[in-house]
Formats: structure tokens, C-alpha cells, sequence
């Protein structure tokens, strides 16, 4: 069941993201700045919690899942220590996930060249 | 008055420079398209054995020049002058082939007019009695012009339906003030036109108002009727441009639906190979000029032809920063 | 002066003319297949995102922790895809549906990598590795933390 509905609500968003894509003029990453806000957005006033709890990887695995990602080790932080936490904890969640994004990719740059 | 000047923009050669060589040098895609067979050389790769796509195009250049000296029979060191340019920042693809030529170098920009721009200028210089030969080349790169103007290579990105392909090759041509072969009669110098266009994945849209500008001046200054020339060759409007170019052409009175062509949309098979609107670049109206159409003039099917090359004089930054894409389009006749 | 004030006009007008017989002669993009294609490929990509995210609850961890190493294998799996070059080929078709799951993300870091290293390793991959990448990141924080600051004080 999980499976069904990550599929579902995590396809749906990247539907969305195409019909901003399509009918606006704004380009790929004008789109992924907006979802990754309004992730942010939510995560930081607690609502995309409840979402996650449903949607699971569905509401994770989107770039929305990133920027609430980005609010929730920010407000966990800040709960815990004061207002310093706000910024130890912003990538509380995503620093893992950038580590292994600035290692990888440079080893992939390594290796590899662009082809077509 | 200049007495060679005709009219608002146009020279008439009073002894028409002859085109003695020509050299085309294309890409793997653009070697699976329709006028594959025109082509003098098609790479296997996209990297032509170098190790940075921008040397690969610079390669590509001088191959091409090297074909096109190699065919007029000429020695390198008789042409007076190199006239070149492409699409890269300081049109280091030029330059760093004029590096290699050791002649005389002309750098000009021209977005993807080039070809058109640069055969006009090597005719003025020839027709004025400041040389005998004069060696005329341009080149484009799918991935240099990506990387200049759009994304890198492997980035997710789906093109649009608009969006035009940039053609991996180059064209070059040996003009001289005599011998035999097709020869450069007019050239028409464009103006730059801008009705306003933003859209950067739209080319064909904010060039056709400029090559519909450039042709109906040359009809005027000529005072020629588009049905004397047995092609009307745009150099990259794509599909959408060239449908634009039309109905603007008509509004204005010209009918030209019957004997224009697009090189955007002859070297692809648009289609089969998925390049959106058509191809564009500066190699786009240089290889399919001077690789497919001279070609045919020599074959005997075109007899009297114009080439308006088109391009977008836009930069990253400047689309960027919000402004306009301005046009230009440049007419040149050639006749057997 | 009204001279040139009429040219002014009259170029507006033309430019507004000519930019609308753009807008009509625009061929308009496959809606229902876009967005189906995005539907279908970014839907699989966060159901694969389940089965890891499984993978790492079923180790004992609740679902805040296992979402930070589920981030990651999906980051890890967006660079190898890139670096075979297949990611972009994925993405010709998909469009949002490749570009919004973080698989996406990973992409836009990798293939900046890769492109830029030519450049040289410092100047070009190191300083440009982000160059597509950044906005989300610069972004996200921004806003973030501005959100999670606004909820603390305020108790929300």
C-alpha cells in the first residue's frame, strides 16, 4: 500500500511541476526554486509532517520533501537548543544527502565525461 | 556616391568573386541526415579526438578551411585573408584556427549569420582590389553552443517543441577575383530588428522579421521579383520562423512560399531525429550552402540562389538581464 | 519630438502585432502526454524511494531517521544515472517527472561536475559544481529557516 501511494502523490507533484512547466514560462528552475519554497514553507509551520506521515517517500523523495526537510531540522533544532539551532539544524536532514552529492558527483567528474 | 552601392543596402559586384573551393565537415547526427551525401567530411564523434569539445570544434573549423584550399587548387599561402567566425565568447574557435592557418584574420560576429556576412565581406574585399583570394569559414558545436548558451551536456533538461538544434560542423569557401565557378553578385547587409521576442527557446520567432526585412530591401535595392531566384534560402528559422517569415513576407506583398527553403529544416530529418523546430547554428546555413546547395548549382538543378543567413544576437547575459532578442539577417546571390 | 514620439508608437504597435502572431503560430506543447510521461516516471522514482526508505525502517529506525540515508541512496543513484548518461536521455521525455524527485537534484550537481571539470578540478568543477543546483539550496534555507524562526517565536 505504501507503494501505491507514494507512487500516486509523488507522481502527482512531478505532474504538477510539468503543468508549470508547460503553462508558464517559467523554466526548470524557477519550478524547482517554487516547490522546494513551498516544502519549506510547510515544513517550517509543521503542516508537511502530517503529509509525510501519509505520503511517506511520496512526499519525501520530491524536491518539496528536500526544502521541508530543510525546515524541520531547523525548527527540531531550535526546539531543542534556542534560537542557534535554527541554523545548526538546516541541514540536519539534507547535509548527509549534499555530502554525498558534492563526493559523488565529483568522483563521477572523475571518471566519467559528458556523451551526448 | 559609391558607385558599386545599389539602393539602401545592397553591392553589386561589378566583377563577381567566384567561389574556386568549397569545404563542409559535419557531426555523426548531421551525417545521418538527408544531405549526408553532400557533406565532405562526417566525424565519428562528437569529439573529433580531442579532449574538450571547444577543440573539437576549432578542429572541425580547420578541416574545413583545409578542404576548401585543398579544393580550389590554390597554394594556402597565395589567400590574401581569412575571414571567420563562429558562436563562442571572443570566437575563439576563429581565431585559434587562424592560429594554426597563418593568414591574414578577419574575426567577424555574426551569430549564425556569419556565413552570409562573411562571404559578403570577402566579396567587397575582392571586388575592391584588395585581394585575389580570400578564404571564408565559419563553424558551430552542439556541445559548445550548449554549454555557452544553455545547460551542461548531461543536465535534465526536455527541449521544446520551439527550441531549435544547434548543427556540429563547419563550412568554409576560397573566393577569388577570377576562375571558374559559382560566382557572389549581390550582398545585401541586414539591420538588426527587434519586435520584442524573449523567448530564447524561440530562435525562428525573433529572426524572421529580420530576414523578412533583409529580403524585401534586396527586392527593392534590386530591383529583383522573388520568382528570379530559383532558391530562397533562409539559414535557420526552423519550422515556426519559417512560417513567420512567410506570412510577414506576404503581408508585405512578396509571395515566397514557392521557391524558399529553410537550411534548419534541410539538414534533419526534423522528425526522425527529434531536433524540435530544426537545426540552427552558424554551420547550419554554411554546410548546407556550401556542402549541399553549391552542390546542386554545380549539378546544374539551381541556377540563381539567395542565402539570407539569420541570427540572434543575444548573449546569456542578456537574455538573462531580461532584454530582447535582436535579429539580423544577411542576403548574398550566387550565381552559375 | 512628435516625430520621434510617433515612430515610438508606431514600433510598439508593431512589436505587440507581431508578438501575438508568435503567440498563435506557437506550436502548442503535448499536455496530457507530459504530463502522464512526468506522472508516471517521477511516481516510480518515489516508489523506489519507498522501497528504500523501507529497506532502512525495517532496521529499526522510525521514518525521520531513515529519511536522511533514503535522501542519500537516491542521491547516489541520480549521479550514477547521470554519470552513464542516461539521466538526461530520462529527462528528454519525463521533464518534471525527472527534474522533481531529488534524483533530479543530484543530477544538476553531477552533471555540472562533469561538464565543468574541464575548466579545471578547482575553478571549474569546484566553483560551478552548484551553478544549477545552488538556487534550490540558497532557497530552501532561506525560506526554511525563515519558517521554522516565524513558528518558534510565535509558538505557532
Amino acid at each position: 500500500m505504501d507503494y501505491v501511494i507514494a507512487f500516486l502523490i509523488g507522481g502527482l507533484i512531478c505532474g504538477i511541476g510539468q503543468l508549470i512547466l508547460d503553462f508558464t514560462s517559467l523554466t526548470p528552475g524557477h519550478m524547482l526554486v517554487l516547490f522546494t519554497v513551498i516544502g519549506a514553507l510547510l515544513g517550517g509551520f509543521g503542516l508537511y509532517q502530517p503529509f509525510l506521515s501519509f505520503a511517506k517517500a511520496g512526499a519525501l523523495i520530491p524536491v518539496t520533501g528536500f526544502g521541508a526537510s530543510i525546515a524541520k531540522g531547523s525548527l527540531l533544532e531550535a526546539e531543542k537548543s534556542g534560537i542557534i539551532g535554527l541554523f545548526t539544524g538546516a541541514f540536519e536532514f539534507t547535509g548527509q544527502g549534499l555530502a554525498v552529492a558534492v563526493f559523488f558527483s565529483a568522483i563521477a567528474a572523475l571518471f566519467f565525461n559528458p556523451r551526448s | 556616391m559609391a558607385p558599386k552601392k545599389t539602393g539602401k543596402a545592397t553591392v553589386k559586384f561589378g566583377n563577381p568573386p567566384v567561389i574556386i573551393g568549397t569545404g563542409s565537415v559535419v557531426g555523426p547526427m548531421e551525417g545521418r541526415g538527408p544531405l549526408a551525401e553532400d557533406f565532405d567530411a562526417v566525424l565519428p564523434d562528437m569529439t573529433f579526438g580531442e579532449n574538450t569539445s571547444e577543440k573539437a570544434e576549432r578542429k572541425l573549423l580547420e578541416q574545413a578551411a583545409w578542404i576548401a584550399i585543398e579544393r580550389s587548387g590554390i597554394d594556402k599561402g597565395m589567400i590574401d585573408y581569412y575571414v571567420a567566425g563562429d558562436l563562442l565568447n571572443q570566437i575563439i574557435s576563429a581565431s585559434f584556427s587562424a592560429r594554426q592557418l597563418e593568414i591574414p584574420f578577419m574575426g567577424v560576429y555574426g551569430a549564425c549569420s556569419t556565413c552570409a556576412m562573411g562571404t559578403a565581406m570577402g566579396s567587397m574585399i575582392i571586388d575592391g582590389g584588395f585581394a585575389d583570394y580570400v578564404l571564408v569559414a565559419c563553424s558551430s558545436h552542439y556541445h559548445t553552443a550548449e554549454r555557452q548558451f544553455r545547460y551542461p551536456i548531461e543536465l535534465n533538461v526536455q527541449h521544446k517543441e520551439t527550441s531549435q538544434y544547434t548543427v556540429t560542423g563547419a563550412g568554409a569557401i576560397v573566393l577569388a577575383s577570377s576562375g571558374s565557378g559559382p560566382k557572389v553578385t549581390w550582398a545585401t547587409t541586414g539591420k538588426v530588428v527587434d519586435l520584442g521576442v524573449k523567448d530564447p527557446y524561440n530562435f525562428g520567432a525573433a529572426m524572421a522579421p529580420a530576414a523578412c526585412d533583409t529580403l524585401l530591401v534586396h527586392l527593392a535595392d534590386t530591383g529583383c521579383s522573388p520568382d528570379e531566384y530559383d532558391l530562397i534560402l533562409t539559414g535557420d528559422l526552423g519550422i515556426i520562423g519559417s512560417q513567420l517569415f512567410i506570412e510577414l513576407a506576404q503581408e508585405a506583398g512578396c509571395d515566397v512560399g514557392n521557391n524558399h527553403r529553410d537550411c534548419g529544416l534541410m539538414i534533419f530529418d526534423r522528425k526522425a531525429q527529434r531536433v524540435g523546430a530544426g537545426a540552427s547554428g552558424c554551420a547550419c546555413a554554411a554546410v548546407v550552402t556550401f556542402g549541399h546547395v553549391l552542390k546542386e548549382m554545380k549539378r546544374g538543378s539551381l541556377k540563381r540562389i539567395l542565402l539570407i543567413a539569420t541570427g540572434a544576437l543575444l548573449s546569456p547575459l542578456s537574455f538573462q538581464q531580461g532584454e530582447s532578442i535582436p535579429g539580423i539577417g544577411h542576403a548574398i546571390a550566387i550565381e552559375v | 519630438m512628435s516625430r520621434t514620439f510617433q515612430d515610438a508608437q508606431e514600433k510598439k504597435r508593431k512589436q505587440e502585432a507581431y508578438q501575438q502572431l508568435v503567440a498563435k503560430r506557437k506550436p502548442k506543447p503535448p499536455y496530457l502526454r507530459h504530463f502522464l510521461v512526468a506522472f508516471l516516471v517521477g511516481g516510480s522514482l518515489c516508489a523506489l524511494g519507498q522501497f528504500i526508505l523501507n529497506i532502512f525502517m525495517r532496521r529499526g529506525m522510525d521514518m525521520n531517521a531513515a529519511s536522511a540515508p533514503t535522501l542519500a541512496v537516491m542521491i547516489l543513484f541520480g549521479i550514477v544515472l547521470t554519470a552513464l548518461g542516461v539521466y538526461d536521455e530520462i529527462a528528454e521525455f519525463a521533464g518534471a517527472g525527472a527534474a522533481v524527485p531529488i534524483t533530479g537534484f543530484a543530477n544538476t550537481v553531477a552533471a555540472c561536475a562533469m561538464d565543468f571539470k574541464r575548466e579545471g578540478w578547482v575553478l571549474g568543477m569546484g566553483s560551478k559544481m552548484f551553478v544549477i543546483a545552488g538556487p534550490v539550496l540558497v532557497y530552501g534555507v532561506l525560506s526554511g529557516v525563515s519558517a521554522a524562526f516565524i513558528k518558534y517565536v510565535t509558538g505557532l
